[in-house]
C-alpha cells in the first residue's frame, strides 16, 4: 500500500512515528538536560560518597599495602614493616595537612582516633624515616594507642577504596573485622528513626486526606463565587511561611499556650492538668498537618471540580441511596485527587525537618533531621549520603508500588 | 435554582428544643469557666429557649429582638469580665438570634432543593459545619500571628496587657523595624526579585516538557517523569549540598570566564537552583491537565492550517491554563519559602525573605517575622480579592451568568 | 538607549563594580544582635580606616559544611568566619582553615605582652583566634521558684524542690557533665568518668529521672522565649540572650551562674585563599583582635573578651548605660565554679556520643 506521495504506507507511517517523536523529544530536551546537568549528576555525585572511602588508602598507602600481610584476626601487633610504612605515610600527609582530616574519618569507626591523629601530628612531624628508625616502640611511646590493635584493626577494615561501611552504619550496623555487625544496643536509632518517619508521614498524609476530602468536595460543588471566597483559607496558610506557620504552631500549642489558655479560662481543664499537644508525635502531626493539607486540598479540589455533577444525580434518580451514590459513583472519580495528593503530602513530609525539629521534641525527629545533623555538624557526609539513598530508595519504591496499584497516569494534580 | 424552594414558618416544637440544645453547648463553657457545668449547660438551654419564646410569641419583631438580644448579651459580658467578656457577648448574641430566627423563619431552607428530607437537611448542615471547623483548624494560626505582631514585646508571647486589650500592650515597632531594617528590606526585595523569575523558568520549561512527555510514543517516558520530579523526592539538605557544587562551578565559569558581575551571578545562581526545585510542581500539574485534554482540538485546528505554535497558543494554552497556573503557584511558593538551599547557593547579597526569618528565629526571636507574615497575608488578601473581582467583572462583560 | 550604549554602560558598570570587589570582603558571623555588636566595634571602624567594603553573611550555623563544600569545589568566597572554638577545631583537621601564628600575625596588648600569652590557654586551635568569651548558663523565673531562688546547678535536678518543666538543649554536650556533676562525680573526674560507656550510662541515667519535664531546644533564642512564656521555670542558654532577657526587656528571669560552661567564638581564615585575600583577611583580624577593639565589643553585647589585656578596659553598655563587667561570665562573682569546655573531648567522642543520646532521647 502506497501513501500519497508514492512511499509505502508502512515507511511513511514510521517517519511520521518518526519526526512525533523527534518532537516531543525535542519539547522535553531542555528541561531533561537542565534537570540532569544541575541536579542529577551532581545529587549523584554527591550520593556516592555513601560508598566513597578513598581518603585511608590515599592518605596512607604504604601503610594498607604492609596491613595486607597482617592478620588483624591474631590479636598480635603488626610487625616493624607497617609501623616504618606509617611513619613515611604520615609525614608526607602531614606535610600536605592531611593527618588530621584522615583522624577525623576513622573517628567515625573509632572514638578517640581524631585526637591520636592530631597529637601524634606534632612528635611525628620530627621524625625522619629514613634515619630514625625501628618506630614501633618510639610510636607506642607518642601515643599508646599505637599500641592497641585495635587501631590497626580500624585502618585495615576501612581501607577499601569502595565502602559499605556508610551503608551498614545506616542500618545500626558497623564494619568490623569479622564482618557485618549489629551496632551496640545504646546506639541504635536510625532504624527506629526510618521506621517513625514512615510511620509519622503515613498519619500526616491519611489525617490530611480525612480533613482534605470534605474541604475539596464542598469547594467543588458550592458555586464559583463562593467557592472562590473560600478558597482564600485554603491558599492563606498557603502563602505563609512555614517559619512563621510553625512558630504560629507553637503559640497555639504549647503549655501556656493558645489552646490551654483557652481550655483553662473556659475551666475545661484545670490549671495544673494543662494538655500536652506540644514536643511529642500530636505537636508535629497537627503543625505538619496543617501546614501540608493545601497541597491536598487543591489536588484534589481540581479533581472534583471536573466530576459532573449529573453523574450523582443520575444514580439518585435510579434509586441509589446517598452512600451509594457516594461510594459507587463519586468516589472513584475522585480517586486520581486523593492519589495526587497523598504522593505530595507524603513526599514532602518525608522530607521534612525543620517543623519536626521545632514542634517534635523527642518524640517527632525524622530522619532528615539526622542526615542534615550530620551534613552540617559531624560532617560524616558519607553516612548522611547513605541516609539519604536509603530514603531516596525508599520513596522509589513506595512510588513504584503505587504505580502498580493506582497507576501513576491516574494521577492528577491542580 | 436557590430562590425557588419556597420557606415556611417552622413550629416552636421543633425550633426551642434546637435553640435549647444551641443554648446548653454554649452553656456548658460558661458554666465549666464558673464552676459547674450541669448548672451551665441547664442555665443556658433554659436561658436562649425563654428568650426565644419571648422574642417569636411576645415581640413578633425581629429587628427590635436582634438588638435588644445582641446589646443586652453584651452588656451582660461587660458587666461580668471586662472589654473581652462584651466582645465575646456581642458576638454571641448575634449568633443566637440569628440561629432562632434562622430556624423560625425557616430561611436554612432557602438554598436547598426543595425535594430534600429532614434527615438530608440535617446532614447538610452537620457536612457544612465539619469543613467549617476544618477552616477554622486552616486559619486559626493565622489568626494568632496577626494580633503578635502589633507586640510592644519582642517575643512571641500573648501579654496580660494584650489580653486586656490596653493599647499599652500593642506597638508597631515590629512593622518599624521591618520597614527601616536594611536586611529586612533588603531580604524583601531579594525574594521578590529571584521568585517570579525562578517561577517563570520552571513554568515555561515545564509546561514544553510536559506537552513533549503528553504525547503518545515517547521512549523512556517513565524515566524522563522519574528524572523530572526526582528534585521534590531527594531530601533538601541533599539536594543543597549537591548543588552548591554544580551552581559554584556554574559560578566560576561564569563570573571567570565571560567576566560577569559577582552579585549578578549569585542572582543567576539561586534562580536556577530555585527553578530546579519548581519544576516537579509544574510537571505533574501541567501532564496531569494534558492526561484529559482532547487531541482532536489539535488535529482540528492543523486541519484548518493553524501552525504548531499557534496551534499551541490558541488552542492548547487556554485549556491547560488552570493546570499551568496551578503549577506556577506552587513553584512560586517553593521558591518563596524555601530556605534550605538558598543557605548554601547563596551568599550574602542574595539573602531572601525565609533566610532572613530563619536567622531571626535562630539568633533572636522577634515579633518582626510575623510582622512580616502579616503584610504578606494582607497583601495576598488584596491580590486574591483583586484576581476574584477581575473574574467576575470578565464573565459579566463576556455576558455569563455567575455560576 | 542605543544597544551599543547600554553594552558599553553594562561594561562600565561591571568595571566599576569589579575595581569595587578587589576592595570588599566577607565576614561571615551569626546574624542578630551578636552581628550588630561586631559591626559597631570592628566592621565600621576598620572600613574607615582601610577603605575595605565589608559583606556580612548571617551564615556561621552552616559554616562547616559549606566551607567543606567550598573547599571541595575550589571556590571559596568568605574571608574571616566567626565560629565557635568546636568548628573551628573540627575544620582545623580537616584542612579547611588556615593556621595563625599569633605572635607574627595578631597585635600585641599595649603593654607589650605577646597575643600568645595574652590569649594564654584560650588558642585552643592553630587556626582559631578567640574573640570572645561567651557561657552557657541557666536563668530562672524568678516568680515562679518559689521563695528559695536556686543557686546550685542540680536544681536542674531537683524535681521535688523545682517542680516545673526546664529547658535544654537538645545534645550531649554540657548536659552530659552537668548531670554527672548532680550525681556525685567530683568535677575533676567528669570526663573521664564521661569517656567509659558507663559513665555515659550514668550521665544518661540522671538525665532519665528528669526527661519527662524537659523541654529540649535548639536554637539559642528558644530558651528566651519559653522563658517569657513561663512555659519552663529555668533553662540553659548563652548568657549573652539572657542578659537581653533581664536587662533589655525586662521579664522576671535571674542568672544562675552555677557551673556555667565556658566556650568560646572567634575568627578563622578559611584555607586556600589567594595571596592578597589573604593579607586582607589576616590584616582585618590583627585590627579586629586588637586589646581595645575586644574591650569594645562588650559594650553591645554582654560576652567577655578573650585577651586577659581586654577585661580592665570593658565599660558601660551603648545603649542601656549600665556597667557590663557584672554580666560577664567571666567576672569572678560569676565564675565562681565554672566549666571550660574539653574541646579536644568532645572531638572524639562527640559522634559516639551524640548517637547514644539521642537514642536515649527516642526510647
Amino acid at each position: 500500500m502506497l501513501a500519497a506521495d508514492g512511499t509505502p504506507l508502512k515507511q511513511s507511517l514510521a517517519r511520521s512515528l518518526r519526526r512525533q517523536k523527534l518532537r516531543a523529544l525535542l519539547l522535553i530536551s531542555p528541561l531533561l538536560l537542565f534537570v540532569m546537568f544541575s541536579f542529577i549528576v551532581p545529587i549523584a555525585s554527591m550520593l556516592f560518597r555513601s560508598v566513597e572511602n578513598s581518603i585511608v588508602s590515599e592518605t596512607l598507602p604504604l601503610t594498607v599495602e604492609a596491613l595486607g600481610n597482617w592478620d588483624e584476626k591474631s590479636g598480635e601487633l603488626p610487625g616493624e614493616d607497617v609501623y616504618d610504612a606509617f611513619v613515611r605515610d604520615m609525614v608526607i600527609a602531614i606535610d600536605d595537612k592531611k593527618h588530621t582530616r584522615l583522624g577525623s574519618r576513622l573517628n567515625y569507626e573509632e572514638t578517640g582516633m581524631s585526637s591520636m591523629f592530631r597529637r601524634s601530628g606534632r612528635s611525628l612531624k620530627k621524625l625522619d624515616p629514613e634515619t630514625d628508625g625501628p618506630f614501633k616502640d618510639q610510636l607506642i611511646e607518642i601515643h599508646d594507642g599505637w599500641g592497641d590493635v585495635k587501631t590497626w584493626q580500624v585502618i585495615k577494615t576501612h581501607s577499601a577504596p569502595i565502602t559499605n561501611g556508610y551503608f551498614l552504619n545506616a542500618v545500626d550496623m558497623q564494619r568490623t573485622p569479622d564482618g557485618a555487625q549489629a551496632q551496640p544496643e545504646d546506639k541504635q536509632i536510625l532504624i527506629k528513626l526510618f521506621g517513625r518517619t514512615l510511620f509519622m508521614s503515613l498519619v500526616i498524609t491519611g489525617s490530611c486526606i480525612l480533613l482534605a476530602y470534605p474541604v475539596s468536595y464542598l469547594l467543588a460543588t458550592l458555586p464559583m463565587r463562593v467557592s472562590n471566597m473560600l478558597m482564600i483559607f485554603v491558599l492563606l496558610p498557603f502563602w505563609t511561611s512555614l517559619l512563621v506557620r510553625t512558630s504560629a504552631w507553637k503559640v497555639m500549642l504549647q503549655q501556656q499556650g493558645v489552646i490551654n489558655e483557652t481550655l483553662v479560662w473556659l475551666g475545661l481543664v484545670a490549671d495544673d492538668a494543662r494538655l500536652v499537644i506540644i514536643n511529642n508525635q500530636i505537636g508535629t502531626i497537627t503543625a505538619m498537618t496543617h501546614i501540608l493539607l493545601p497541597f491536598m486540598i487543591l489536588p484534589m479540589y481540581s479533581v472534583m471540580q471536573t466530576i459532573p455533577i449529573t453523574y450523582t444525580r443520575a444514580a439518585k434518580s435510579m434509586g441509589a441511596t446517598n452512600w451509594t451514590t457516594f461510594w459507587r459513583i463519586y468516589f472513584p472519580q475522585s480517586i486520581p485527587g486523593i492519589g495526587a495528593g497523598s504522593i505530595l503530602v507524603f513526599i514532602l513530609s518525608i522530607g521534612y525537618y525543620i517543623t519536626p525539629e521545632i514542634v517534635g521534641g523527642t518524640k517527632g525527629v525524622f530522619i532528615s533531621n539526622r542526615i542534615a545533623y550530620h551534613i552540617s555538624s559531624s560532617l560524616n557526609w558519607g553516612l548522611a549520603a547513605a541516609l539519604g539513598t536509603i530514603l531516596l530508595g525508599v520513596v522509589l519504591l513506595l512510588y513504584w508500588v503505587y504505580d502498580k496499584i493506582v497507576g501513576i497516569d491516574n494521577v492528577k494534580l491542580g | 435554582m436557590a430562590a425557588l424552594t419556597p420557606i415556611s414558618r417552622k413550629p416552636l416544637s421543633m425550633v426551642l428544643p434546637s435553640v435549647a440544645l444551641a443554648g446548653a453547648f454554649a452553656g456548658v463553657f460558661v458554666g465549666a469557666g464558673n464552676g459547674s457545668v450541669l448548672l451551665g449547660l441547664l442555665g443556658g438551654a433554659v436561658l436562649i429557649a425563654g428568650l426565644a419564646w419571648v422574642y417569636i410569641t411576645q415581640l413578633k419583631n425581629e429587628k427590635l429582638a436582634r438588638w435588644i438580644n445582641i446589646l443586652g448579651f453584651g452588656i451582660v459580658g461587660f458587666l461580668t469580665s471586662g472589654l473581652m467578656g462584651c466582645i465575646l457577648g456581642l458576638l454571641g448574641g448575634w449568633f443566637f438570634i440569628f440561629f432562632i430566627y434562622w430556624l423560625y423563619e425557616g430561611r436554612y431552607r432557602r438554598k436547598l432543593l426543595p425535594y430534600m428530607t429532614a434527615q438530608q437537611v440535617f446532614y447538610h448542615f452537620l457536612f457544612r459545619v465539619i469543613c467549617g471547623a476544618i477552616f477554622v483548624f486552616l486559619i486559626t494560626p493565622i489568626l494568632v500571628v496577626l494580633p503578635l505582631s502589633f507586640n510592644a514585646q519582642d517575643f512571641f508571647t500573648f501579654t496580660p496587657e494584650m489580653l486586656r486589650l490596653d493599647p499599652e500592650g500593642y506597638s508597631l515597632k515590629h512593622y518599624r523595624d521591618f520597614f527601616t531594617n536594611n536586611e529586612w528590606q533588603r531580604s524583601f526585595k531579594n525574594s521578590l526579585i529571584i521568585a517570579p523569575i525562578a517561577t517563570v523558568i520552571s513554568v515555561s520549561l515545564g509546561t514544553l516538557a510536559a506537552i513533549g512527555l503528553s504525547q503518545s510514543h515517547v521512549p523512556g517516558r517513565r524515566a524522563i517523569m522519574g528524572i523530572l520530579i526526582s528534585p521534590m523526592i531527594v531530601p533538601l539538605i541533599i539536594s543543597a549540598t549537591g548543588m552548591f557544587f554544580f551552581y559554584s562551578d556554574i559560578g566560576r565559569f561564569l563570573e571567570g570566564t565571560l567576566g560577569l558581575n559577582k552579585n549578578f551571578v549569585g542572582y543567576v545562581k539561586v534562580v536556577l537552583a530555585h527553578a530546579v526545585l519548581g519544576i516537579p510542581f509544574v510537571i505533574i500539574t501541567v501532564t496531569a491537565t494534558l492526561v484529559g485534554f482532547d487531541r482532536s482540538l489539535t488535529r482540528a485546528a492543523a486541519n484548518m492550517g493553524a501552525g504548531p505554535v499557534r496551534t499551541f497558543f490558541s488552542i492548547q494554552m487556554p485549556l491547560i491554563l488552570p493546570g499551568v497556573i496551578s503549577g506556577g503557584l506552587f513553584a512560586f511558593i517553593t521558591s518563596f519559602d524555601e530556605v534550605v538551599v538558598v543557605l548554601f547557593v547563596g551568599s550574602a547579597s542574595q539573602k531572601t525573605l525565609p533566610w532572613q526569618m530563619f536567622t531571626g528565629l535562630r539568633e533572636q526571636i522577634s515579633p518582626t517575622i510575623l510582622a512580616v507574615a502579616t503584610i504578606l497575608v494582607v497583601l495576598s488578601i488584596a491580590l486574591l480579592t483583586t484576581v476574584e473581582l477581575l473574574r467576575r467583572r470578565s464573565e459579566r462583560l463576556r455576558g455569563l451568568s455567575p455560576a | 538607549m542605543k544597544p551599543t550604549k547600554i553594552l558599553l554602560t553594562a561594561a562600565a558598570i561591571a568595571t566599576a563594580a569589579g575595581g569595587v570587589s578587589a576592595e570588599e570582603m566577607t565576614i561571615v558571623s551569626w546574624g542578630g544582635a551578636y552581628s550588630k555588636s561586631q559591626l559597631k566595634a570592628y566592621h565600621e571602624p576598620y572600613s574607615e580606616k582601610s577603605g575595605v567594603t565589608i559583606l556580612n553573611d548571617d551564615s556561621s550555623n552552616e559554616a562547616v559544611a559549606k566551607l567543606r563544600a567550598m573547599n571541595e569545589a575550589g571556590n571559596i568566597t568568605w574571608d574571616v568566619v566567626d565560629v565557635v572554638a568546636a568548628d573551628a577545631i573540627r575544620l582545623c583537621d580537616e584542612g579547611l582553615a588556615m593556621e595563625i601564628d599569633p605572635d607574627t600575625m595578631l597585635a600585641p596588648a599595649p603593654d607589650g605582652t605577646s597575643a600568645a600569652d595574652d590569649f594564654g590557654e584560650l588558642l585552643v586551635s592553630d587556626c582559631f583566634i578567640p574573640q570572645i568569651v561567651y557561657s552557657t548558663a541557666f536563668g530562672y523565673r524568678t516568680d515562679l521558684v518559689g521563695d528559695t531562688p536556686p543557686t546550685d546547678i542540680c536544681a536542674v535536678f531537683d524535681l521535688e524542690a523545682y517542680p516545673g518543666k526546664r529547658s535544654l538543649e537538645k545534645r550531649p554536650i554540657n548536659n552530659m557533665e552537668w548531670a554527672l556533676l548532680c550525681d556525685g562525680v567530683a568535677k575533676d573526674d567528669v570526663y573521664d568518668v564521661l569517656a567509659t560507656p558507663e559513665g555515659q550510662e550514668q550521665a544518661l541515667k540522671k538525665l532519665d529521672t528528669i526527661k519527662d519535664s524537659v523541654v529540649w531546644w535548639s536554637a539559642g533564642a528558644d530558651t528566651p522565649q519559653l522563658l517569657a512564656d513561663g512555659e519552663v521555670i529555668m533553662g540553659s542558654t548563652y548568657n549573652g540572650r539572657l542578659f537581653s532577657v533581664i536587662e533589655e526587656q525586662k521579664q522576671p528571669v535571674a542568672m544562675l551562674w552555677d557551673a556555667q560552661v565556658f566556650d568560646l567564638d572567634g575568627w578563622i581564615i578559611p584555607a586556600g585563599l589567594s595571596d592578597e585575600r589573604k593579607q586582607r583577611a589576616l590584616d582585618y583580624i590583627m585590627f579586629a583582635t586588637d586589646t581595645q577593639r575586644l574591650a569594645d565589643q562588650a559594650k553591645y553585647i554582654s560576652y567577655g573578651p578573650a585577651r586577659a589585656s581586654s577585661a580592665p578596659l570593658v565599660g558601660q553598655h551603648a545603649e542601656l548605660g549600665i556597667d557590663m563587667a557584672p554580666h560577664m561570665p567571666t567576672d569572678p562573682e560569676n565564675a565562681k565554679n565554672t566549666f571550660l569546655y574539653n574541646y579536644e573531648f568532645w572531638a572524639d567522642y562527640r559522634d559516639d556520643i551524640d548517637a547514644k543520646f539521642q537514642a536515649w532521647l527516642a526510647q
